[in-house]
């Protein structure tokens, strides 16, 4: 499958990236590729088999409704790029 | 403004889509705290910020509460239900995706008895009920240059109720989130607070010709904080759409936010639309399955709800339609009134009680009615003495209630006995309280026999008088009537 410029640029917007043209090929090229590899699974029939959600055939997997200790809040914010004493930053979203 | 001649060629549809949020303890796939009001990211974990190589796991009561929603509102239950992966990009969004529900959501269809505008009861059809995760909060505050982002209620556990396009007035609309209100909180599964955001409303609004076959464009109202703001919201936004396309204008399909301060809505950046929210399975949760025992455990834990109190206030009880609503508008006083008409068969009184004397104190006090210190017995106690004919209701609420909630244990007869209120009932002893008003007014007597039969309140008056207010009056009035005729 061959993904076209259009797709490129929506699938950009939607993660929020960016790329110069030269980028943009380099992005075309390896998504096709990627695709193209997907794509050998046509060669089976899955006719009448139901879609795969999870890799275990384990259901219920559920938690009590228990509070545990939360992250300590220093450690929760210590990987962020930009933060102050209680937020994380991000650019500004808003006008 | 529309005249109405215009406005009433046109049909208003709309649905509402209503996101509450669970009362549990811990978030939806993570056991951080969900208590509101904490300081900014303290109640956070490696699953709630999205970081690699964590997996969410479902908290159980969160479906539990789901499944007794949808058992309120007549829904099916989705036996075996898995979870979906919305993605889109924000910073309040730690993983990039909500971990929600698409295809099976746990509740589909059911309905929402409302009472209409004129009075009749209809149902308002839901679409389905599914369950997901909340989003961070994004603070964006004059004078700073970022968007400060607090992840505390990232990952509570919602619930979106999604209606059918079956809503064809803003007053509907207004009885609808009611309802859906008063079910969460006698559900107990959430605090039904529109204005702290417990509860939340996007409207789906548009208008189309009467008669027409097909609907008119739908606009996506967002930001509503209270009950009243969706009312405002959806009779700007029909009037709004009317007019434009009586100008001969068409309607665009797109998201709207409401302005309370001007009671306008305002169409929001056109990017928000080019949103795809790419929905597929969440491989990182197993299925949830429902089996029967774990449905009829649910069911067992579920409470007498609104419409079935209140049809058994006004059929079993046969209360008037307004006092079986003002009962039934919190379960606490629907259930203490409920214990007291198993304790007096006097319903009527029961309800003058609760929507008087009761609902007063409480009013008063802003005390809620498991505050109240007088248990249904006492209540019933004072019914009876009325019933009996000992005091008469005023002096029953006026003179012994307040002594009674003073002292809860106290007998209201012993009460009553010991204030010296216990009317005189007893004909014997009333008469020579007759005789003697009569004769110190024989002119009095002679009009009222002449015909001025209104001098009768007069009499009265002079009996309770002299008795101290303890004549009971029915037997007081038929003595004076004999003794004149």
């Amino acid at each position: 499958m061959k993904i076209d410029k259009n797709t490129i640029q929506k699938i950009a917007h939607l993660s929020r990236l960016e790329f110069d043209a030269q980028g943009e090929q380099k992005m075309i090229d390896s998504m096709t590729q990627i695709l193209d590899w997907v794509e050998k699974l046509d060669e089976l029939d899955t006719e009448g088999i139901e879609p795969l959600t999870t890799m275990s055939s384990e259901v219920n997997v559920l938690r009590a409704d228990e509070v545990k200790p939360p992250l300590p809040h220093d450690k929760g914010l210590k990987n962020a790029p930009q933060k102050d004493s209680d937020y994380f930053r991000v650019p500004k979203v808003l006008e | 403004m529309l005249s109405p001649e215009i406005r009433d060629k046109y049909t208003v549809v709309i649905g509402l889509e209503v996101h509450a949020q669970l009362l549990t303890k811990s978030k939806m796939y993570a056991p951080d705290s969900t208590e509101y009001g904490a300081l900014p990211n303290t109640h956070i974990s490696p699953i709630t910020l999205g970081h690699p190589g964590t997996l969410p796991k479902v908290n159980k009561r969160a479906v539990e509460f789901a499944v007794k929603m949808g058992l309120a509102c007549g829904s099916e239950i989705t036996r075996h239900n898995i979870f979906a992966r919305k993605n889109y990009f924000y910073p309040d969004l730690p993983k990039g995706y909500q971990i929600t529900q698409d295809k099976g959501p746990i509740c589909i269809g059911g309905e929402v008895h409302i009472k209409a505008k004129d009075g009749l009861e209809r149902s308002v059809k839901l679409t389905r009920i599914h369950m997901e995760e909340d989003a961070g909060k994004s603070m964006h505050l004059a004078g700073e240059v970022d968007t400060l982002v607090d992840f505390n209620r990232a990952g509570v556990p919602l619930i979106e109720i999604v209606s059918e396009p079956d809503i064809r007035s803003s007053e509907e609309a207004y009885a609808y989130l009611v309802e859906i209100k008063k079910l969460v909180r006698y559900l107990d599964i959430c605090d039904g607070n529109m204005e702290e955001g417990s509860l939340r409303c996007d409207a789906n609004v548009s208008v189309m010709l009467n008669g027409a076959k097909e609907f008119g464009k739908k606009v996506e109202v967002k930001n509503m904080n209270s009950f009243r703001n969706v009312q405002r919201a959806i009779e700007f936004e029909v009037e709004r759409q009317i007019t434009a396309i009586e100008n001969g204008e068409s309607i665009a399909s797109e998201t709207r936010t409401f302005d309370a301060t001007t009671g306008t809505t305002a169409s929001m950046r056109s990017k928000e639309d080019l949103n795809d929210y790419r929905y597929f399975p969440e491989p990182d949760l197993s299925p949830v399955v429902i089996s029967d025992e774990w449905l009829e455990a649910i069911r067992a834990e579920m409470p007498s709800l609104p419409h079935a109190l209140y049809t058994k206030f006004t059929k079993t009880f046969g209360l008037p339609e307004y006092d079986a609503q003002v009962l039934t508008d919190s379960k606490e006083i629907a259930l203490y009134f409920e214990e007291l008409c198993g304790l007096t068969d006097n319903y009527k009184a029961a309800s003058n009680w609760m929507m008087g004397p009761v609902k007063s104190y409480l009013n008063e006090l802003t005390l809620s009615i498991d505050e109240f210190p007088i248990r249904p017995k006492g209540i019933a106690d004072l019914i009876a003495l009325v019933d009996a004919g000992s005091v008469n209701f005023s002096v029953a609420s006026q003179k012994v209630y307040p002594e009674i909630l003073k002292n809860p244990s106290a007998s209201p007869l012993k009460v009553a006995e010991s204030l010296n209120l216990i009317q005189e009932s007893d004909a014997s002893s009333l008469q020579p309280i007759i005789d003697q008003v009569l004769a110190a007014h024989p002119d009095k007597v002679a009009a009222y026999k002449a015909g001025k039969t209104g001098l009768m309140g007069m009499f009265m008056g002079q009996v309770m008088k002299e008795s101290k207010g303890k004549a009971d009056p029915k037997v007081a009035t038929q003595l004076l009537e004999k003794a004149l005729s």
